[in-house]
């Protein structure tokens, strides 16, 4: 259950657009069967009466729509923001992707948002409902008469497990109360990861990302991935492949992809989110950002406007590259 | 005696300034380093793209070693310190992954060096040698 | 009509294993199905279906077709394909056994795909009624039964027992060789477990979604819809659709250049991609919102103008089940189609 409920959003947005402060809402749109609703963008107050929502399955960053959205309007357009979307809404503004007099961000609390795959693995499929009861989901399925009562906090989105913020660090309001960025046990994982041995890893890596299949969502679903045209889409590029075609390729694309990000990546989970496999990519963008900050000092992306990410920045006693695995002896 | 003694395939992107031409000063002065070291001229060390050493593995490389001025003496005052931490970075990733840490190395190696550079080149195949073929960074379609 | 205990079934897939590949539906490491070759220990999932379709035997994500040398001024041709085995496909829903129907229509039309029309010749199929249709399943829209699988071999499931009906000649060959683990019976069980599916069909969310809208010859009537607009304004641009689609049939050809020779081969592509159908003179489709509009067009409208009337959706539901935004075919015919009252 949200602490700000969906009309309380509906609105603050219908007031924004009667008096013209803004001449569109990005919002999201219900769908059809309670959890699977879509990114849309309302210009009425009839449409956002109607078709608005904001509930647990909320998950989508919007940061990234700003991107392709603000020049579309000639006003301004409001846009919803839970707490670690404002920290892609940073880093965007930081690399110029979007204008920001174009923008009306309005901040809302988020108590985590649910993860429809885990809640399928508790009441099977099948569901024709979901309705919020305090700290449960009611889900109906068309197999029982009677609705499965699941705690919220045992579905929540991998990202939200480990949630790293309840602060907004970027809004022109905030609806609600702010919130604190929480000591989190994100990197616990990666830990393990890095405990095993070499071959362990490998064989890790070597499962996880085999079951790729290449649909690009982890890149096209991720704030910091903005480029006009990706080296992997590009042809003249000399390494664009559209096929996972062998183990090699898998590896490559997924390095790449988040070594990109590396140093910009807020670490938002979107990529984790998306994927059709569940492959667990965030391990990835994770690694680069623990890396980082046992490197060169503790570094959060999008928590301010125009700082130095660590890659793009250096001191004359850095880590020497060969120095880096010496400080974890995990091959021991 | 082993015949068919398999020589592993070594690349080293070299920064024009230094390396290169320390590369070349181990050559005037007669120093030995194995052949199978294949040298690509970069103009700087931070050239390097994170996607060149592992297009050098699917091409078949055993072992991707970056040499460039040692830091301080960059030709273009910085593009060292970068390559010092997107190395780092990749390195460490690369390890993540369960690829071995001794195929991947940088070093600073000046013009005056000559000797520096045919012990740590000498050094290197050594070790990669050790590991064997590179299997887990390969692209079998290179190969045949 | 046979039937075995499901705890036998096991000894069955040994049997099969032993003259052909057997793939079957396991669970994989994120609790989703995966088609796996059957080796002894594997079990056979019990999720609805899997998330990749099992298209991928017929039309494989990315097969080489033919590979060049050069030495000197010749250029040697040399053909990659290895005699395929027969093989099972284990499991198959009515809806993925439909879709293959469709990429028939596509690949063995002449000039027939030789590559496609081999695999398609080797591959046994065993499908199974759905007892427990997703919320997402919509199959019967487009005329497809859930109780009634087709296929070389179609399979019943209930709690203890799995009943098994021949189609074809390749299916009689396949359930002679598992005789001895079944036994003979009449059409009772099978009938009450195909009422009941029926029972539950009835109360899917999407079972009054109709195709009336749409067919062949149609293009007018939604080509220019402002819909498209919002329809698609959400849009990625990802290829998850396309990809876990048992019908998108669309491929590119590529060359890759191994450093002593060139193999061509050929991947899946898809229309959401900023480069499908890219040309000498640029691309066809600029926007996110014709790339969107294409993929839909085709499926309901360009496919059946070309196939009889048969629309390239089986309404399998993984598209519905995976869109990182949720936008979805449902979506789009509720919308354009008009019955989004």
């Amino acid at each position: 259950m949200q602490k700000i409920t969906q009309n309380q959003l509906i609105d603050k947005a219908v007031s924004l657009l009667e008096n013209g402060s803004v001449s569109a809402v990005l919002g999201w749109h219900k769908g059809e069967f309670g959890y699977d609703v879509t990114p849309a963008v309302f210009k009425t107050k009839e449409d956002l009466k109607e078709n608005f929502v904001y509930s647990d399955f909320c998950g989508v960053n919007f940061s990234k729509y700003l991107v392709s959205k603000t020049d579309r309007f000639d006003g301004k357009i409001l846009v919803f923001l839970k707490p670690c979307d404002t920290y892609s809404f940073n880093q965007l503004l930081t690399e110029h992707r979007f204008d920001r007099e174009k923008v009306y961000a309005v901040g809302i609390p988020c108590e985590g948002m649910a993860d429809i795959s885990k809640i399928k693995n508790i009441t099977g499929e099948g569901i024709s409902e979901i309705k919020e009861d305090g700290q449960n989901l009611l889900v109906t399925t068309i197999y029982e008469d009677k609705p499965v009562s699941v705690p919220v906090n045992d579905v929540l989105l991998e990202r939200c497990v480990n949630c790293k913020s309840k602060k907004h660090v970027a809004y022109d309001e905030l609806l609600g109360e702010e919130g604190d960025v929480i000591d989190s046990q994100r990197f616990d994982e990666v830990a393990k990861i890095e405990a095993m041995t070499p071959d362990e890893r490998f064989e890790f890596w070597q499962n996880e990302l085999s079951r790729c299949i290449r649909c690009n969502a982890c890149r096209d679903a991720c704030p910091a991935c903005t480029c006009e045209k990706c080296v992997f889409d590009n042809p003249s590029s000399g390494v664009e492949n559209k096929a996972p075609a062998n183990s090699f390729e898998e590896k490559m694309f997924h390095i790449i992809r988040a070594y990109h990000v590396a140093g910009r990546c807020t670490d938002c989970g979107e990529c984790s989110r998306v994927c059709p496999q569940n492959i667990p990519l965030h391990l990835l963008n994770r690694k680069f950002i623990k890396d980082m900050n046992e490197f060169y000092g503790e570094y959060q992306a999008g928590e301010d406007v125009g700082s130095r990410a660590p890659l793009v920045d250096y001191t004359q006693d850095d880590l020497e590259p060969g120095e880096v695995f010496d400080r974890r002896d995990t091959d021991a | 005696m082993q015949v068919n003694e398999r020589k592993p395939l070594i690349v080293a992107f070299c920064c024009n300034w230094c390396s290169y031409a320390g590369a070349d000063l181990a050559g005037n002065n007669r120093l030995n380093y194995p052949a199978d070291v294949k040298i690509i001229r970069v103009p700087c060390s931070c050239r390097v793209n994170p996607m060149f050493v592992l297009r050098a593995f699917q091409r078949g490389a055993d072992g991707v070693i970056i040499c460039g001025c040692h830091p301080g003496d960059c030709h273009y005052t910085s593009g060292n310190y970068y390559t010092r931490r997107r190395m780092a970075a990749l390195f460490s990733m690369l390890n993540y992954l369960g690829i071995e840490k001794e195929r991947t190395r940088v070093e600073w190696v000046s013009a005056a060096e000559g000797a520096k550079f045919a012990a740590t080149m000498n050094d290197f195949a050594q070790k990669v040698a050790a590991l064997g073929e590179n299997k887990r960074l390969e692209d079998l379609r290179c190969k045949r | 009509m046979l039937k075995c205990s499901l705890d036998k079934i096991n000894l069955i897939f040994a049997e099969i294993s032993k003259t052909a590949k057997l793939y079957l539906p396991v669970d994989d490491i994120d609790k989703s199905a995966v088609y796996k070759k059957w080796e002894v220990g594997m079990n056979w999932s019990d999720a609805l279906n899997t998330v990749r379709s099992p298209k991928d035997f017929f039309f494989p994500q990315m097969e080489n077709l033919m590979e060049f040398k050069t030495e000197g001024k010749n250029i040697e041709v040399i053909d990659t394909r290895s005699e395929t085995e027969d093989f099972v496909i284990f499991g198959v829903r009515a809806c993925d056994v439909k879709s293959f129907e469709i990429l028939d229509r596509v690949f063995l039309a002449e000039p027939v795909d030789s590559y496609y029309a081999s695999r398609r010749e080797k591959g046994i199929i065993v499908s199974t009624a759905c007892s427990k249709p997703a919320e997402t399943c919509f199959c019967k829209t487009f005329g497809i039964s859930p109780e009634e699988p087709l296929g070389d071999v179609s399979t019943w499931k209930t709690e203890n027992e799995i009943f098994f009906k021949a189609n074809t000649k390749k299916g009689e060959a396949l359930l002679e060789k598992i005789k001895a683990f079944t036994e003979d019976c009449d059409k009772s069980a099978v009938n009450e477990q195909k009422e009941k599916i029926c029972r539950v069909t009835s109360k899917l969310p999407l079972k009054d979604l109709t195709t009336d809208a749409f067919g062949g010859g149609k293009t007018e009537n939604f080509f220019d819809n402002p819909a498209w607009d919002e329809l698609s304004q959400a849009c990625l641009g990802c290829g998850t659709c396309t990809f876990v689609c048992p019908t998108c049939q669309c491929y590119d050809i590529k060359d890759f250049n191994t450093g002593n020779g060139v193999i061509r081969f050929r991947c899946w592509d898809s229309c959401m991609y900023s480069d499908f159908t890219k040309m000498a003179h640029g691309n066809n489709r600029l926007t996110q919102k014709e790339r969107f509009r294409q993929r839909f067009m085709h499926k309901l409208v360009y496919y059946p103008e070309n196939n009889e009337g048969v629309f390239s959706c089986v309404g399998c539901g993984r598209c519905l089940a995976k869109c990182p935004i949720s936008m979805n075919i449902v979506k789009v015919m509720k919308k354009i189609g008009g019955s989004d009252k």
